[in-house]
């Protein structure tokens, strides 16, 4: 069955096109890309007046399951990704249990095979239930389908623990995605220390708290020759150490949140928990270098860290209330609207962040819009307008920052190796 | 009348508010000053106290004052009851909404509980102290205080001294001076201190004897570190030598300086017992202060001279 995707302005930089073109696919696979290209049999979608690209991939998702399936799972999980553009997430593994060994690899790259709209990537802990003390059995669950390792969710406090985790992980040339947060200097802090922990009277985590362990990271990057990749940076000073860590060669990439990107403390002006998030909101001037960071290649991807949670456990008094917001749906809107429509990013600058950068950081393979690739394609509206609410979501969870704003760019299509996830801007169920 | 519906932090209070309020204590100081302490005023309404953390002294003054209005006061201890068994605090809220009371005093260790509860209930709330956060009738009944004690509070210099940081006193003292004209000094050792003290705009000091001959009012805070697995100073001994009150230091500061403290004292840390005994001290006034403010800002709220958010 053929399907020809005609009149959109189609941008990939990795095979220098942007030009209003047509797509043709049949049997999952890219077989032509041109202009004025008719097809005798199969359906012909009008993509005039939409961008068309390689799809898109969140490296940063947290599907839940197994263990807190009230709050997401796969199925659900990767129906908010289609939703949002996205053709495949990376898993998080701070499951319960967490996904610490092959079987429990295994379990997501099997639920994901069956209920995934998207493709799901699994990554692995880094060490045993993620406690910091003992590696988890990475080859074995490399073998099983993991393409990262992650302590995220708490970071490996011990400099000497993660030293032998990156050794053991160069051992496979396999990547190490780093949660930053020193917990002695971050205090079990709610919001950034400074002007909003002082006026709010809530404890504080210093950007010292992200930035130490960034340094320790990127040094460790070098004395290992590991992968490293920095999860969710938030300031200017940690941005800055992954830049010079680049110029000296490291093999060091990161990735910012829409949320780091579109807001800062000065957002929380009530103790709304649907603000409280880890690394938490910074300083204005930590938002701006981190645009800076999207432009001068400093940063390799934007990641949206979502994190579901139960509305119950968000009601909470802010100090008590989890970390995390969700991310997966109002991430293409949220770049469209403050970054593309300012004419700050291009929209080949959205291929690199969100679908070249990431995989090429996390080693996925590639997704062109290229005769003979899979048919792993995102079509976003850019003039189309996104309301968040509760009844657009299709995450389970519900804390988002952003609801009640109208946004704009919303993504209409979605392809995952030729099979639609998201058509005429509904996700399409399996 | 007061501006505001409730009393959460001192930015809900405008100079006028406060002026207010103070005014209308000093009437009800000397209410309390006679045999019969009792008058009808919020007859038929309900004030309660809903303390999610241990406290005597607060709950209490806010009692006798409820009492000495008349109105019905209830106490919900909500660490014995409800919350204990997992509710959260918007089904509290919610429980006491259906209660149809006026007024709820909330004492919460986590900061912006008492906003929580304005968000989701109809009465009015008053902060009876939320985490490190703030402690606006606190503010209020110091202020008050040092009306009394040095006749004016525009212009006079007060020396807010310890662990500023972790001080809900503090969190609303220094607005609330600064809403009046006076000038806090942040005093103590810099672990002590806020991150950015500058944004509650006061000055900060490391030196207590630096300050100590520039001040009208050396306003103590309790030591509550001596638990703390961190300690973020090095011993108590030195904390009493540094920044400790005591007769040398009373000695070389301005002859009518007074001496404040929020209670309960550590005597021989943070004051001595000379000091907390001498006429410089105004510790009780403040206990004293602390019904009538408090009475104040419940006739205020609820239905007193043209009200009209309670009316």
């Amino acid at each position: 069955m053929a399907l020809l995707l005609k009149g959109g302005r189609v941008v990939d930089p990795a095979v220098g096109l942007d030009a209003v073109a047509d797509v043709v696919v049949r049997d999952g696979v890219i077989v032509e890309v041109g202009q004025g290209i008719t097809i005798p049999k199969g359906e012909t979608i009008d993509c005039s007046g939409t961008v068309v690209m390689p799809g898109l991939v969140d490296v940063h998702t947290h599907l839940r399951e197994p263990g807190r399936e009230d709050e997401e799972t796969i199925a659900t999980g990767t129906a908010a990704a289609a939703h949002g553009g996205f053709t495949a997430v990376c898993a998080m593994p701070n499951t319960t249990p967490v996904c610490d060994t092959g079987a429990a690899v295994r379990f997501v790259v099997e639920r994901a095979q069956e209920q995934g709209l998207v493709r799901v990537h699994p990554v692995g802990a880094l060490t045993r239930g993620q406690e910091g003390r003992q590696l988890a059995e990475i080859g074995d669950m490399l073998a099983e389908g993991a393409v990262a390792f992650s302590d995220d969710g708490r970071g490996i406090q011990s400099a000497g623990m993660a030293r032998t985790a990156m050794e053991y992980l160069a051992g496979f040339d396999a990547l190490y995605v780093g949660h930053c947060e020193d917990e002695s200097l971050a205090g079990g802090g709610a919001v950034n220390e400074g002007v909003v922990s002082t006026r709010m009277g809530l404890p504080g985590q210093p950007a010292a708290a992200e930035e130490v362990m960034v340094a320790r990271e990127v040094r460790l990057a070098e004395l290992t020759g590991c992968r490293v990749h920095i999860a969710h940076v938030s300031t200017a000073g940690s941005l800055e150490l992954v830049r010079q860590a680049k110029r000296r060669g490291a093999r060091v990439t990161c990735e910012v949140t829409p949320h780091h990107l579109f807001l800062d403390e000065d957002a929380i002006v009530s103790y709304d928990t649907d603000f409280k998030m880890n690394p938490p909101l910074r300083t204005r001037a930590d938002r701006e270098a981190l645009v800076a960071g999207l432009l001068d290649g400093t940063v390799d991807a934007i990641a949206t860290d979502h994190a579901p949670h139960a509305a119950h456990e968000k009601e909470l008094e802010f100090e008590l209330a989890p970390f995390g917001i969700i991310g997966l749906e109002t991430a293409v809107p949220l770049v469209v609207t403050h970054l593309v429509e300012p004419g700050v990013l291009g929209w080949s600058d959205v291929v690199r962040l969100m679908s070249h950068g990431p995989r090429a950081a996390f080693g996925l393979p590639e997704v062109r819009i290229a005769p003979g690739m899979p048919a792993d394609i995102t079509v976003v509206d850019p003039d189309a307008p996104v309301d968040v609410d509760v009844a657009w979501l299709k995450s389970k969870s519900r804390n988002t920052p952003f609801k009640g704003q109208t946004l704009r760019g919303r993504p209409t299509e979605v392809l995952v190796g030729g099979r639609w996830a998201l058509r005429g801007g509904e996700v399409v169920p399996l | 009348m007061l501006s505001c519906t409730h009393i959460l932090t001192m930015d809900d209070l405008t100079p006028d508010d406060i002026a207010l309020i103070l005014d209308t204590a000093d009437s009800f100081a000397e209410v309390n000053e006679r045999r019969i302490k009792k008058l009808p005023t919020l007859r038929g309404r309900t004030i309660v106290n809903l303390f999610f953390e241990p406290s005597t002294r607060t709950r209490t003054s806010f009692e006798i004052a409820a009492k000495r209005l008349s109105a019905d006061g209830v106490n919900f201890s909500a660490s014995a009851s409800a919350t204990a068994k997992g509710e959260s605090l918007r089904d509290t809220a919610k429980t006491l909404s259906a209660m149809a009371c006026d007024l709820v005093v909330v004492r919460h260790r986590y900061a912006g509980a008492p906003q929580v509860l304005a968000e989701c209930m109809d009465a009015h709330i008053v902060n009876g102290g939320d985490g490190i956060h703030q402690h606006p009738t606190q503010a209020l009944l110091d202020l008050f205080t040092m009306r009394r004690a040095l006749g004016r509070l525009e212009g006079i210099t007060v020396g807010i001294v310890g662990d500023i940081a972790h001080s809900r006193v503090a969190g609303s003292l220094v607005p609330a001076l600064r809403m009046v004209g006076a000038r806090p000094i942040l005093v103590g050792p810099k672990t002590l201190m806020p991150a950015r003290p500058d944004v509650l705009g006061a000055e900060v000091a490391y030196s207590l004897d630096e300050v100590l001959p520039e001040l009208d009012v050396a306003y103590m805070l309790r030591v509550q570190f001596e638990r703390d697995a961190a300690m973020p100073i090095p011993s108590v001994r030195e904390y009493a030598r540094l920044y400790g009150m005591n007769a040398a230091r009373l000695a070389r500061a301005k002859p009518e300086m007074i001496v404040m403290h929020p209670g309960p004292m550590n005597r021989g840390v943070e004051i001595s017992s000379d000091v907390a005994d001498s006429p410089r001290s105004v510790v009780l006034d403040q206990v004293n202060a602390g019904v009538a403010v408090r009475m104040a800002v419940m006739y205020l709220l609820l239905g007193g001279e043209g009200s009209g958010a309670a009316a």
